[in-house]
């Protein structure tokens, strides 16, 4: 159902999916290095999964970042330094428009807007279906680029666990604030970081609280003394001696009945959770095995174990979706799980990338901020100097993917995007630098 | 020194500091909607906001520039002033086009690396510390000397302002300057690129007794492009009697760079 027939063509403008962190930060980036950029997003206000009044945000009242200010901020655009070294999510949205506001990116945005298809036409350029969220017509416009930047913590992703259950059960991205937890039996399902802040906000609230993992992590504290752990573990070292520290910090909760962990702390994103271990060693969190099947009003463990929770909250996680375009465009596997390089180009459109898409050891904005430097400068490289852009992609096909990507042991989707804060950068930097180079 | 591998801000960043910020708003404290079309205007000098406050300040907030000043903590080294600079900068409504002054311009061309600037102005910078000492020994021997062995330099009338300038007030304004920039500022260290690449330029006087004309020659061909000179006028242009022209010239420099 289109309007017109015709096909709205933007030039050389290039188009972004989403408001959120990400898609903000490469609004930015575009149009400082001269792009003409049309943001789509299909709330009506920015922020993305940080914005609690959309119905897709993941975030819960008592919702603190993970990583401390100086490894969350945006390089170019530090919090104040007066606020928290965690500061809680609704300071986060305020930090979003904040920026939103200062770069002036508001006038790139079409609100209440939906991506529904992207589709690829003739020298790298696209075309895109874009209608209003309410739903009513659509209309296609061709863009020089496309630039994907629809978050990945939105889309829920539920257990399938046999049998029929007679209590509550909700996916962690239902829950916001602890007054349904109150005077409550609860089990928690899942060892995220998600998993770990509901069983600790249960182990205050509720009467009775089952902790069920799958799987071992790493816990990091958000302190080591009084500075922030990420800090300490922040210090400019050689890899090996950072990771021992980290080694020497990070606790595996084996004594506590909790899954040992199957990677080395450096290979995966840490739970950072200091009151986990508190609540475990007070006996109020109760660590228990994977969930078997549900059998009435109890849950049945991989033990054997019955348990009788009132509600069960499933914080097992979100799935990337890109529904708008063909899975092959981003290399998709049968999983869904894209193969990008550097976890944000296309490997076989070079005018198509993906930021954000990262789930790094520390903060993701600011490798969503480089990220999107990187895919504005490639863009314009591509349309100044392609004979260069042809050489740059030549050496980039040869850049091991160990140097970027840790996505090695366990291969559950946790860990598809996993990859470590400082390698992740130095790959980018290099690639910024070839870019740079004369 | 890496751009995107921050270790020693991730690890070690800036504690918080009292920061004295003074400004001028277009139309009293309060923005009407045109006035929100120009980018507001950050100053930064070596020796404290109020040189500012005298008369540029109100003057740009007149013309329509929403115009801050900033004190960098005083004491600071250089990478905590120009994390002061960054947070100011970063805390305005709109982004910023940075005004450095003296070693206050070196803080800027820092600060530069670290936040995409609007458009950026060096006012008389200082941004070669050893050519800046050159001059200062050249032209007043007695105060700069201690800064060699790692006290503080001192600064004369004779010095800082144009020989039109009425002695008894440039007395009283060197007096003022009781903050003064420390000896690291007279370092040399490269200058970062200006994220963002903004718009630059180096204003000064060929009669600037601290920063001579090669400085501010070199200073303008680091940013591409050539100095804006004001003869007549001593290194406190904002002070100096003729203290409208550089400002005019300035403002109407933005005006033409960024179109509203």
């Amino acid at each position: 159902m289109q309007d017109s027939p015709d096909l709205g063509d933007r030039g050389d403008a290039v188009c972004v999916v989403g408001a959120g962190a990400s898609g903000l930060t490469a609004i930015k980036n575009l149009r400082e290095l001269g792009f003409a950029v049309d943001c789509y997003e299909r709330e009506t206000s920015v922020g993305g999964a940080w914005n609690w009044r959309h119905d897709r945000s993941p975030v819960y009242a008592g919702a603190h970042v993970i990583s401390s200010r100086p490894l969350t901020e945006f390089p170019d655009f530090p919090m104040p330094d007066t606020w928290p070294d965690y500061p809680h999510h609704s300071r986060i949205l305020e930090y979003l428009e904040r920026y939103a506001k200062h770069f002036g990116l508001g006038e790139h945005i079409w609100y209440g807007m939906e991506v529904a298809g992207i589709v690829p036409v003739d020298d790298g350029r696209w075309d895109v279906t874009i209608r209003s969220t309410g739903g009513g017509t659509s209309r296609v416009q061709r863009y020089a680029a496309v630039v994907i930047a629809n978050g990945h913590n939105w889309s829920p992703v539920t257990p399938e666990i046999p049998g029929e259950f007679a209590g509550q059960v909700i996916h962690a991205n239902a829950y916001k604030d602890p007054s349904r937890l109150r005077g409550r039996k609860v089990l928690v399902v899942g060892g995220g970081n998600t998993g770990c802040d509901i069983a600790v906000e249960a182990a205050q609230h509720a009467t009775r609280v089952w902790h069920s993992t799958r799987r071992g992590y790493w816990h990091s504290p958000k302190y080591i003394g009084d500075r922030p752990a990420d800090q300490v573990h922040h210090r400019r070292l050689p890899s090996m001696l950072r990771q021992w520290r980290y080694r020497r910090t990070a606790a595996d909760l084996t004594r506590w009945g909790v899954p040992a962990p199957e990677q080395a702390p450096n290979e995966s994103n840490p739970v950072v959770n200091g009151l986990l271990p508190h609540y475990l060693a007070h006996g109020r969190i109760e660590a228990v095995p994977d969930v078997a099947r549900y059998d009435g009003a109890a849950v049945e463990l991989a033990d054997g174990r019955r348990i009788e929770p009132e509600l069960v909250i499933t914080a097992t996680g979100y799935r990337p979706r890109f529904d708008f375009l063909a899975p092959e465009l981003l290399d998709c596997d049968e999983h869904g799980r894209p193969d990008l390089h550097l976890h944000a180009f296309a490997r076989r459109h070079p005018t198509l990338a993906v930021v954000g898409l990262v789930q790094p050891s520390a903060g993701v904005f600011p490798l969503a901020h480089w990220q999107s430097v990187a895919v504005a400068r490639w863009l314009r490289l591509r349309i100044t100097d392609p004979e260069r852009a042809a050489a740059v992609q030549q050496k980039e096909s040869t850049r091991p993917l160990t140097s970027w990507s840790r996505r090695k042991a366990v291969p559950t989707r946790r860990y598809w995007f996993e990859v470590d804060h400082v390698d992740y950068l130095r790959a980018l930097e290099s690639l910024l630098n070839e870019m740079a180079a004369a | 020194m890496s751009d995107l591998l921050r270790f020693e801000d991730w690890s070690d960043p800036v504690p918080p500091a009292e920061r004295e910020v003074i400004s001028r708003l277009p139309g009293g404290d309060r923005l009407s909607e045109g006035d929100r079309e120009r980018p507001p205007l950050l100053f930064v000098s070596g020796h404290g906001a109020w040189v500012f406050a005298e008369h540029w300040l109100g003057h740009a907030a007149g013309r329509g520039f929403p115009a801050y000043a900033v004190t960098p903590r005083p004491g600071g080294d250089p990478r905590a002033q120009v994390h002061d600079v960054v947070q100011v900068a970063a805390s305005l409504p709109r982004q910023a086009v940075l005004v450095g002054h003296g070693a206050g311009g070196r803080v800027v061309a820092r600060a530069l690396g670290r936040y995409p600037a609007r458009a950026a102005v060096l006012v008389a910078p200082a941004l070669d510390g050893w050519a800046a000492l050159g001059a200062a020994l050249r032209s007043n021997p007695a105060g700069t000397v201690p800064a060699l062995l790692g006290g503080r330099p001192r600064f004369s009338a004779r010095q800082l302002f144009g020989p039109e300038f009425p002695a008894e007030q440039a007395a009283a304004h060197v007096e003022r300057i009781g903050v003064r920039p420390r000896a690291e500022l007279f370092g040399r260290t490269s200058l970062p690129e200006p994220a963002g690449g903004p718009p630059t330029l180096v204003v000064g006087t060929p009669d600037d007794r601290v920063v001579s004309r090669p400085a501010l020659d070199r200073a303008a061909a680091r940013y591409g492009g050539a100095p804006l000179l004001f003869p007549g006028m001593g290194h406190l242009l904002m002070l100096e009697t003729d203290w409208a022209e550089p400002i005019d010239a300035i403002l109407d420099w933005l005006d033409k760079e960024l179109p509203h």
